[in-house]
């Protein structure tokens, strides 16, 4: 898994977010765009295109999408 | 005087009995005089149960309700019953997007088909006494209101709402009884390995009027009244148990 494409999947879960408006850094809950559907639509991504299933605390802990990148990263291993 | 809600003397079948709503309607129909027959896809779970029953003759039956040719063979160990309840479920939280065939069959193979198989193969194999009661574990989910990512279970539930209007009607000259049960979030492990963690569970229960989830114990005494000659009137209805969160 890369970053990069881990971020094009990442950005197609929202409806109005440009791939050029997020970096590894940007805080998730800072988005405009993010609400407890945007998080389970992560978290049904996650077992869909990388075979993780992550809980709601995780993804609470994950703060920036790298956060969020290493936490599915972890679990594939 | 005669107590109405008393269950001696009736055998009664319960599914999902290893754990959660199914173990503890299991415990009080035992408790009220009832022989049970119970089933579950856990052995050690069911065993468990069968351990805590009050009372003798009950047996247990290790079966995977989505298989056809284990029904038959669970329902032929099967001696007449007074009750059948269907409560055997699972929960999956996927947003409608996310879903695939594979998502949808595994909920509604194991929610929906299996009760509706395992009542078909009952009813082939003349299982019921006459005045028996049937009870199925739906939800209000679907049925009284929705929740995001929750529409594949809450088709599931819903569609045993429909299926009991007609049983219902097709068994009543036998004066056979169908009804559904219909609980709000229940403290069992059905929500173990899924995506919901016990402090969202937390969360959303400040949202129930009464402050709290439901117990499985209370949603069993709503199950155990519907098997009860107290509810000798009752047929094809949906019985909500949801400490008021319908209301809202």
């Amino acid at each position: 898994m890369e970053i990069k494409e881990f971020i094009e999947n990442f950005v197609d879960q929202f409806d109005d977010l440009e791939l050029a408006d997020v970096t590894p850094d940007t805080v998730m809950r800072d988005l405009d765009e993010w609400s407890s559907m945007i998080g389970l639509s992560l978290l049904n991504m996650a077992e869909k295109e990388y075979g993780v299933t992550l809980t709601f605390d995780e993804l609470r802990h994950a703060i920036t999408v790298q956060n969020l990148f290493d936490t599915i990263s972890n679990k594939q291993k | 005087m005669e107590n109405p809600f008393t269950l001696t003397g009736k055998t009664i079948f319960i599914t999902g009995a290893g754990s959660g709503i199914g173990r503890a309607t299991a415990l009080q129909c035992a408790g009220l005089g009832a022989t049970v027959y119970i089933t579950d896809l856990n052995e050690a779970t069911l065993a468990e149960t069968l351990g805590m029953l009050e009372g003798e003759g009950h047996q247990m039956y290790v079966a995977n309700l989505t298989d056809d040719d284990a029904l038959q063979e669970l329902v032929s160990k099967l001696p007449k019953l007074d009750g059948f309840v269907s409560n055997a479920g699972i929960i999956k939280t996927i947003l409608t997007q996310f879903g695939e065939r594979s998502d949808v069959e595994r909920i509604l193979n194991i929610n929906t088909v299996a009760p509706i198989r395992l009542t078909q193969i009952l009813l082939q194999n003349k299982r019921f006494n006459k005045e028996a009661a049937i009870v199925y574990t739906s939800s209000m989910a679907g049925v009284f209101n929705g929740a995001i990512g929750n529409g594949l279970y809450g088709a599931s539930k819903s569609a045993l709402v429909g299926f009991v209007k007609s049983l219902a009607l097709e068994l009543a000259p036998r004066k056979i009884r169908v009804n559904t049960v219909n609980p709000g979030i229940t403290q069992t492990n059905i929500y173990n390995n899924t995506t919901i963690t016990p402090e969202q569970l937390e969360e959303e229960m400040k949202r129930y009027p009464l402050g709290r989830y439901g117990r499985p114990d209370e949603i069993a005494s709503a199950i155990v009244y519907l098997l009860s000659d107290a509810t000798k009137w009752m047929t094809g209805t949906n019985l909500l148990i949801d400490g008021g969160f319908s209301l809202q």
